[in-house]
């Protein structure tokens, strides 16, 4: 689409852009550009000297069983969350889309988790899981569950699972009660007439018209696992116990800021942009085509 | 609502209730912690009723943090979110409606080319050029300065999106008008375009404010000095050691503190919160 009418001036465009396009050149541009640039590079441990070494640095990540490992770590933890964020919003929007008393106050309820820092979350629910002074370890125990999250891998995947779910469901929530509210009420009529019950009318109407949302959201949420999550778990588990809970992103921030290591931490950002832009792409296309009618 | 059926009333509530429940929860014990002494914290289990220490916690984490860790006073690092977070939005919002107002309103070679380049840069969020974009501002001598804490977020693809589908939107015969009249393209941006765009601008503002605050790995990476930390920094700061070590209490007062502003945006302006949202990600 394009304007008909356009105002015509040599410079002004280019003054009005300028603004934008240098943060982007300065902060964007560049920085990706030598983060690429030092993925081929190899420091010597002072840091003064570095030689190019081709692509010696991807193939030690990928000879790396700890990089592997972070590799696995991030999808299971993306498919958790991704699944039950998208599960209970689905949930509580079908819910929500049904009630016709007090609808906006559940709603505001619910919403406001997004106003909460990914970080703050994890302090949250780190202070309810902790080990010895918990309210939730204490009932746990009551139940004989022993809890100790800062040495059970498992554990501390749960509890970041919970924390970043938590926080992304009011998300969810908004785009499933939008796409719920767009689907024509007469189709869920005939339904109806035709004697279809509410679950059967779920599956086989409404939530196939839902999956251009549910696509979108499934893109977002992963996403929002393998990126947003930095601050859940940096105030939670720190990727511990023994790196059980080290997603990609976090293993950049550790290997290039707490163990200085230039060249590997830049060729893993090099691969997680890789990632992005294979996400972007499949959500563009998808989005495109409005995924199935 | 297709068909009457009373029990199927009775369980939508019910999920929604538990759900409301749900999410509430942690806030809740946050705020009962942020009103007990640590003695009664740390026994187990802690009380589930408010006690009566809101106004010592409270008085203690906005003037000086906490006794033993970090004495960043609260008051402080909250102004310092607020600077950021406003210094985003606003920012984001004013690069981006000019942008937009040259891609959409004027022909000029290299057009696209400009388009694409704000456009990819959606694919690069912060997390994944962390130690190069802080050599950068490091360079430039921004380290614990507002400017580096802003500046470097502020270019947005979103946002420069959003602009462009509304400018697209406007009529026609608007600028047509202005032509006739003899308008220049600044005058037609700030008489005509401007105050049409009003809701967008709110909508922008209240979902890039919220982001601005809740920024966590970039400020970690540039501030190392106490008086340029933000809130959610500050909180992170004050936990030190292993469960008994931390004053949970003023670290829970200092949680509610921090995410009050944020939440308070979301709820009072949920009409413009809920449409940012969903305009900028289509």
């Amino acid at each position: 689409m394009e304007k008909r009418v356009v105002f015509r001036s040599a410079w002004l465009p280019y003054a009005l852009l300028a603004p934008q396009i240098a943060i982007t050149v300065v902060f964007f541009f560049l920085p990706a550009a030598q983060a690429a640039w030092y993925s081929f590079q190899l420091q010597d441990a002072f840091g003064l000297r570095s030689e190019f070494v081709g692509l010696q640095n991807f193939e030690a990540l990928f000879a790396s069983p700890q990089y592997l490992q972070s590799f696995r770590t991030t999808a299971v933890f993306s498919v958790l969350v991704a699944f039950f964020g998208l599960a209970i919003s689905l949930l509580l929007a079908t819910m929500a889309d049904r009630v016709l008393r007090g609808a906006l106050a559940y709603k505001t309820f619910l919403i406001w988790p997004y106003a909460v820092a990914p970080a703050i979350a994890g302090v949250l629910w780190a202070f309810l899981f902790a080990p010895s002074i918990g309210v939730v370890t204490y009932f746990l125990r009551k139940f004989g569950v022993d809890w100790n999250w800062i040495i059970n891998g498992d554990q501390a995947m749960l509890l970041i699972v919970i924390a970043s779910v938590w926080k992304q469901i009011s998300y969810n929530f908004l785009f499933f009660l939008a796409g719920l509210q767009s689907i024509p009420r007469s189709l869920i009529e005939a339904a109806a007439i035709d004697g279809a019950g509410p679950a059967r009318r779920f599956w086989t109407i409404v939530f196939p018209l839902l999956s251009p949302t549910t696509f979108f959201l499934l893109v977002v949420n992963i996403v929002y696992a393998f990126f947003d999550t930095f601050g859940v778990i940096d105030a939670t588990t720190q990727g511990g116990p023994a790196a059980d809970t080290q997603i990609l992103v976090y293993k950049v921030y550790y290997d290039g800021v707490k163990a200085a290591d230039l060249g590997g931490s830049s060729a893993q950002s090099v691969i997680l942009m890789l990632i992005v832009v294979a996400l972007t792409a499949l959500q563009f296309r998808f989005v495109e085509k409005k995924v199935q009618y | 609502m297709v068909e009457n059926r009373p029990w199927l009333n009775f369980l939508s509530h019910a999920v929604l209730i538990a759900g409301v429940l749900m999410v509430a929860f942690p806030i809740y014990v946050t705020f009962v912690a942020s009103t007990l002494t640590l003695e009664q914290i740390l026994q187990m289990p802690m009380p589930l009723m408010p006690g009566d220490q809101f106004f010592v916690n409270y008085s203690q984490v906005l003037r000086a943090g906490t006794v033993g860790g970090s004495q960043a006073s609260m008051a402080h690092m909250m102004s310092n979110s607020l600077v950021m977070a406003l210094g985003i939005a606003l920012g984001k919002i004013a690069i981006s409606i000019i942008a937009s107002f040259a891609i959409v309103y004027f022909r000029f070679p290299l057009r696209n080319f400009f388009f694409w380049m704000i456009f990819v840069t959606l694919m690069l969020p912060v997390e994944v050029r962390i130690i190069p974009t802080f050599k950068v501002v490091s360079d430039l001598g921004m380290l614990n300065s507002y400017v580096g804490l802003t500046l470097p977020l502020i270019a947005s693809a979103t946002a420069t999106f959003l602009f462009r589908q509304f400018f697209l939107t406007v009529p026609e015969e608007l600028a047509e008008a202005a032509r006739i009249d003899g308008a220049g393209p600044m005058r037609f941006f700030i008489d005509v375009l401007l105050p049409l765009s009003k809701t967008s601008i709110a909508a922008l503002f209240v979902i890039q404010f919220i982001y601005g605050w809740n920024q966590y790995l970039w400020p970690l990476l540039i501030t190392s000095d106490e008086s340029m930390y933000t809130a959610v920094i500050g909180i992170k700061r004050m936990i030190t050691g292993g469960d008994a070590a931390n004053e949970w209490q003023l670290v829970m007062a200092a949680a509610m503190l921090a995410l009050l502003p944020p939440a308070a945006v979301v709820v009072l302006m949920q009409k413009w919160f809920v449409r940012g949202l969903v305009e900028t990600e289509k």
